[in-house]
């Protein structure tokens, strides 16, 4: 397979390798922290996930929409606001699907998965209704596109690089969020022991809805974020759904550092496999292993350890 | 007599009226059905196996998914059969009656394909389906078309390898798009090298594996990687990184769906630039829909090789292009599959009017050698193995999301399903 380059072209190569093994990461981070925090602190198993990062994947489409109509001038810009009105749209509609539907069924964990389930096919199909079956060009502005030249050989897409700023620093957030803030203690609170966290006054049923918003908002803002390098249609919150799953379960479902841990692993053995097998078999293989480690470790990489 | 007093004829027969009557009138239509080749001849006579033919109407069904993943693909073929069928109303229709339809969704999920197609068969009695897109949806009606004897035209290029007394198939089979563009990129282009890269499933791994024979046996060329990934998947960084070191001239892509956007966005993105040729894509799976959500910006300067593109310039296309806005607004597309789906309306009428009869078992007989001129794709005849001949072009796509013809094969191709040497 190495025959006939010199080092240096083989050099770059694995760098830019490198860097596409840590782009998946971030990309595997920023899909699954929106439901670590759903799954994880509540025990909601959110089968909408994925056409919430669509509602923010449309926000953003939107948002260019408008700014190249009313605001060109400022065109090069539009991706920030996008993140955070999709941020917003998403952990609006979290918030009112939490009191419409999850409060109702928070005992009952298999139900919750049927209607998210159910949940998910009527939000593709108002995507459907509302932005047409085909999928929408998402326009980015030209600093975004193209790649980043290291070296002569050394090429880093620009694209890689921001999804990974922004998984970075939604990353280190929600954890001075969750383990340096009041709000923060309160949920963990509410996750280690209900009864007796409603009983020295934490709102319980306002720190979940909180809890299932942000959860949804940060699905929201990775949504806005895969406009870069996927597509945007009803059902492309589909592609996202089985490998968002996959990196939450293989972390240990309560732990944010799990999370970290595991996107981390699967990412990596993932893109290596892929580079020396085929596309298809490196999946294969990848699902082996995280099988073969969930036979060993049945609660995941960081399982949270409590009192039963 | 003229023909209207025909149909009045046959309807005040089928009312009953006073048996000598009705015996005269039966003599004076079979006399007159014989000698002039009556534009509207009775239905007893165009339908004897009790499908949804009336006097003045004769029922079609469409079936495709307008909900679920497919919906995408799939509803620019809806669009497409609708508008052929409104422009043969309009002219007349089909052995003087009107065309109705039955429309079904598939819902993008293949049981339910052959459920609905046996509804449309068994309870709606159609003299014609059209639909189906993937060729998974094509299997699972595929034995219902067999068992009750129904006529699927199907519009979307496909892998081969199938050829059924029941199905026409109106789009290109795999030899027909590879083969041609194939030598043009050895060719013109002086390609040495290729990488064939698609999807996980039926259509990339036999559309592949002929272009490997092709490219290995009969050019003697190099295959330099050959790389599936599974539907859906969205991150090509790897094999970006590989089809870098490898240094192909040529990427065979046939990739599809969402993966599409996100291999090509990725291409982009790893710097690489179409337009320089280093490596060239030619790709059989982007048509101008793909394009609208990939963006013409990230697939500036590939090659598609396909039958159709909506940029021909022919003074059919050009109608059909101005009739299909019209008729759905300025800013649709169309592509390759658009174009087939939109030429099973028209087959079956010519198929239907040839043979003097809706009946499934005369049609069939008269398929080979059926013409339609008036083809956007320029002129298209059905072979007597029901798939098309057909011209094959190579296109560059544009910015503006279109393709510019750069090459077209002279003769039509013919199609062979069952290509000897490539399996």
């Amino acid at each position: 397979m190495f025959d006939g380059y010199t080092s240096s072209e083989l050099m770059s190569i694995f760098a830019m390798q490198g860097f596409a093994g840590l782009s998946l990461f971030s990309v595997f981070v920023l899909m699954a922290l929106g439901l670590t925090i759903i799954f994880g602190q509540m025990g909601v198993i959110n089968m909408a996930h994925g056409e919430f990062m669509i509602l923010g994947a449309y926000t953003t489409y939107l948002t260019s929409g408008f700014f190249q109509s009313y605001l060109p001038g400022l065109f090069g810009g539009y991706f920030f606001v996008a993140m955070i009105l999709a941020f917003l749209v998403c952990a609006a509609l979290g918030a009112l699907v939490e009191w419409l539907m999850i409060r109702h069924l928070y005992h009952r964990p298999l139900d919750t998965l049927l209607a998210t389930w159910g949940l998910s096919l009527i939000m593709q199909q108002a995507y459907r209704s509302i932005f047409g079956a085909r999928e929408v060009g998402v326009e980015l502005p030209e600093w975004m596109l193209g790649a980043f030249q290291v070296t002569d050989l050394v090429e880093l897409p620009i694209n890689g690089l921001f999804v990974m700023i922004i998984a970075l620093s939604i990353a280190v957030g929600l954890y001075l969020l969750m383990y340096r803030s009041g709000y923060g203690k309160k949920v963990r609170a509410v996750v280690q022991n209900r009864p007796m966290a409603e009983a020295v006054g934490i709102n319980s049923a306002g720190i979940d809805r909180a809890t299932f918003a942000l959860g949804c908002g940060i699905a929201g803002v990775a949504g806005a974020a895969f406009t870069m390098i996927g597509s945007t249609g009803p059902s492309s919150g589909q592609a996202y759904i089985v490998d968002t799953f996959l990196v939450v379960v293989f972390g240990g479902a309560q732990s944010l550092i799990g999370t970290i841990v595991s996107a981390f692993g699967i990412s990596q053995a993932q893109s290596t496999m892929e580079f020396f097998l085929s596309g298809s078999m490196a999946k294969v293989l990848t699902l082996l292993f995280v099988i073969g480690i969930l036979m060993l470790r049945p609660e995941g990489l960081m399982a949270l350890k409590v009192r039963r | 007599m003229d023909t209207t007093d025909i149909a009045a004829s046959g309807r005040s027969f089928s009312k009953g009226l006073g048996f000598r009557k009705s015996l005269m009138t039966l003599a004076a239509s079979v006399m007159l059905a014989t000698s002039a080749q009556a534009a509207t001849p009775s239905t007893a006579e165009v339908n004897t196996t009790g499908l949804a033919v009336t006097d003045d109407t004769v029922t079609v069904g469409i079936l495709h998914s307008i909900t679920g993943t497919m919906a995408i693909s799939e509803i620019g073929s809806v669009q497409a059969e609708k508008l052929a069928i409104d422009q043969i109303n309009a002219s007349g229709g089909v052995l003087g009656r009107q065309i109705d339809f039955v429309q079904e969704d598939g819902a993008s999920d293949w049981p339910t394909f052959a459920e609905k197609s046996r509804k449309l068969l068994r309870q709606d009695n159609v003299a014609a389906i059209f639909g189906a897109w993937t060729s998974a949806s094509r299997k699972a009606v595929l034995p219902v078309m067999e068992q009750y004897n129904g006529m699927l035209y199907y519009p979307t290029f496909y892998e081969g390898l199938e050829q059924s007394p029941n199905v026409v198939y109106t789009g290109q089979e795999a030899t027909q798009q590879i083969l041609a563009s194939l030598n043009w990129a050895a060719e013109t282009k002086g390609a040495k090298s290729f990488y064939l890269l698609g999807s996980d499933y039926i259509w990339p791994r036999t559309s592949n594996k002929i272009a490997r024979k092709h490219i290995e046996d009969k050019l003697g060329l190099k295959v330099s990687g050959e790389e599936y990934y599974p539907l859906g998947h969205t991150q090509f960084n790897s094999v970006i990184n590989k089809i870098k070191l490898k240094k192909p001239d040529v990427i065979f892509a046939s990739v599809v769906g969402g993966s599409n956007v996100a291999f090509y966005k990725q291409m982009k993105a790893a710097g690489i630039d179409f337009t320089d040729e280093k490596p060239l894509l030619l790709t059989i799976s982007v048509t101008e829909d793909e394009i609208r959500g990939i963006g013409g910006e990230n697939v500036d300067g590939i090659y598609a090789s396909m039958k159709y593109f909506q940029s021909l310039e022919n003074a059919n296309n050009k109608e059909f292009v101005a009739a299909f806005k019209e008729a759905y607004g300025d800013d649709m597309v169309i592509g390759d599959v658009t174009q087939a789906a939109y030429l099973g309306p028209w087959l079956w009428k010519a198929a239907v009017e040839k043979a003097g009869s809706f009946d499934i078992d005369k049609i069939r007989e008269e398929f080979a050698g059926i013409e339609f001129k008036k083809a956007p794709e320029g002129y298209v005849r059905i072979h007597e193995n029901h798939h098309l001949w057909s011209k094959t072009r190579i296109g560059q796509a544009q910015t503006d999301g279109q393709y510019k013809v750069v090459f077209e094969t002279e003769e039509l191709m013919e199609p062979d399903p069952f290509p000897e040497g490539y399996q």
